[in-house]
């Protein structure tokens, strides 16, 4: 596989009162066309801005990111970002809100919309503001409204960790069946190991901050995989164990 | 069934202040200062020769046009400071030292550039409901939460659009209460204008009462007046924060 992402030589801070704070130190990876590479690291370490640099909302001090080979220097629709916070636009239904990163010009934009709002299971809610939905519904709005516009790769920051545990694993599932269909390049932020290793094809950990990569996991398991099967579990008490967890059972 | 049982006692709060006035007047023998019912009576005398509709009438159309222009300056000129930093960082300091005086302080100059009329009143709304406009809608502006105009940005859109379905709807609840803080004001204004320099509407209505005869019947009967009519615009403002595409704003 081509690399579709390069971080190079990263690094960032920020000024704060008590003087400069060093979160990424010179971060190096690289992430395969069609990928999925999950990151995991303790609170604080400097996961969203990591993510904010990489979908080019952040300049990094040094370093640089390449998409396709080509330094990033601001966002675009290459690659689309889905936040920690949630960005639905609460002014807009949620058709509106699908068809807002579709060129106007584009022909068959309205099935498109209509298309993807069923794929997330909103059939039904296209004309509802985003505030008669629930906490999941939003989330799955703001996945479809990222997937409509095809984007080559997908950034999420811990997308799923408002939800309650039913629903993320409802809504990894769905991730799982629409990547599936389609091939997105994938980088997920998520603070559930489990989730995790249900997902990715690579599992990155970080040490704490000033942040680097402290360990890399290849998961080898097929798809469809079963978070309870003896590997997996193995996995995460590995994982676990790299972020300074030991667990007692 | 809430709102029932509060305006029930609005009701009797208002009765309760009512009766009181009207003890007051009788118990004082007050000669000059008007009954309920003697305010009752000027209205409908006014109302039937027609002078009231036409006062309220000349009244309302001074509003409208003053405070229609400065919704048509406010708006985008607050949208603009609001978005380009050059522009807010020249106009701000001059319209902060501008919102505090009040209208009244205008009047001599209104006069001056406009003479004794309808353009001096209507300039006189103008200059004091435009700025609290345009001083809402930049705020509106730069409190548009980072994550949508990330989000915005994130698909590339043409700027039209952006500002058509970012900006725009995203200032919208600002620019509303900007304009019922602007209508309020300007509601207040139109009547000192007409009491200083002019020969309609109600302001005019109650000091050629006073004037013309001690009528304080109708100069309490044009309070009142006045003080519904206001109600009622801050209502028919309200309606546009019933509009779906702000309901975001207030729902939760
Ligand atoms: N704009 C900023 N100015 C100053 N400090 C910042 C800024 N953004 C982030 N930080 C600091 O950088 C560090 C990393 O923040 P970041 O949000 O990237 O953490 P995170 O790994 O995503 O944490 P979490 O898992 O809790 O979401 C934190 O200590 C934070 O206080
Ligand atoms: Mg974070």
């Amino acid at each position: 596989m081509p690399i579709k992402i390069k971080i190079d030589n990263v690094r960032k801070g920020f000024p704060t009162d008590k003087g400069h704070l060093d979160v990424i130190q010179n971060l190096d990876f690289e992430v395969a066309d069609g990928e999925f590479v999950a990151i995991v690291g303790p609170s604080g370490c400097g996961k969203t801005t990591l993510m904010n640099i990489m979908a080019g909302f952040l300049a990094p001090d040094s370093g640089a990111v390449k998409v396709d080979g080509v330094p990033r220097l601001g966002p675009n629709r290459k690659g689309v970002l889905i936040t920690q916070q949630g960005s639905v636009f609460p002014w807009l239904t949620v058709r509106q809100n699908l068809l807002f990163g579709l060129p106007d010009d584009l022909a068959n934009r309205e099935v498109l919309a209509e298309e993807y709002a069923a794929l997330v299971g909103l059939k039904g809610f296209e004309n509802n503001y985003p505030h008669e939905l629930s906490g999941g519904m939003l989330k799955r709005c703001e996945i479809a409204r990222a997937l409509v516009v095809k984007p080559e790769i997908l950034y999420m920051d811990e997308p799923f960790s408002a939800l309650d545990a039913l629903m993320s694993l409802r809504m990894q599932n769905e991730l799982l069946r629409i990547l599936a269909k389609e091939k997105h390049t994938v980088l997920l932020i998520t603070h559930d190991v489990e989730e995790a290793i249900h997902l990715a094809d690579r599992i990155l950990v970080l040490s704490p901050r000033p942040t680097r990569i402290q360990k890399t996991f290849e998961v080898g398991i097929p798809h469809p995989r079963r978070v309870s099967s003896p590997e997996a579990q193995a996995l995460r008490v590995d994982i676990l164990r790299e972020l300074g967890v030991s667990e007692t059972i | 069934m809430k709102g029932l049982r509060n305006s029930w006692s609005s009701i009797v709060v208002a009765a309760v202040l009512v009766a009181t006035w009207w003890l007051t007047v009788i118990y004082t023998n007050s000669f000059i200062f008007p009954t309920p019912k003697t305010v009752v009576e000027g209205t409908l005398e006014l109302a039937r020769d027609g002078s009231l509709w036409e006062h309220i009438g000349s009244s309302l159309m001074r509003v409208a046009s003053g405070f229609g222009l400065a919704v048509l300056l406010a708006i985008p000129l607050g949208l603009w400071m609001g978005r380009v930093h050059g522009a807010f960082v020249t106009m701000n300091p001059i319209f902060q030292i501008l919102r505090p005086i009040s209208p009244i302080a205008w009047i001599p100059i209104s006069i001056l550039w406009f003479g004794v009329g309808n353009a001096s009143a209507i300039y006189l709304i103008f200059i004091a409901s435009v700025f609290p406009m345009i001083v809402q809608t930049t705020v509106g502006v730069h409190t548009i939460e980072k994550r949508f105009l990330r989000a915005a940005n994130n698909f590339d859109v043409p700027r039209g659009k952006f500002f058509l379905q970012v900006v725009l709807p995203a200032t919208l609840p600002q620019i509303i209460t900007g304009m019922r803080i602007g209508l309020g004001v300007a509601w207040l204004v139109v009547v000192a204008a007409e009491m200083i320099a002019l020969r309609s509407g109600l302001g005019y209505m109650i000091m050629d009462a006073r004037n013309a005869g001690n009528r304080y019947d109708l100069v309490v009967a044009g309070m009142i007046i006045i003080g519904l009519i206001g109600l009622l615009l801050d209502g028919l403002m309200r309606l546009l924060e019933n509009m779906k595409i702000v309901r975001w704003r207030y729902a939760h």
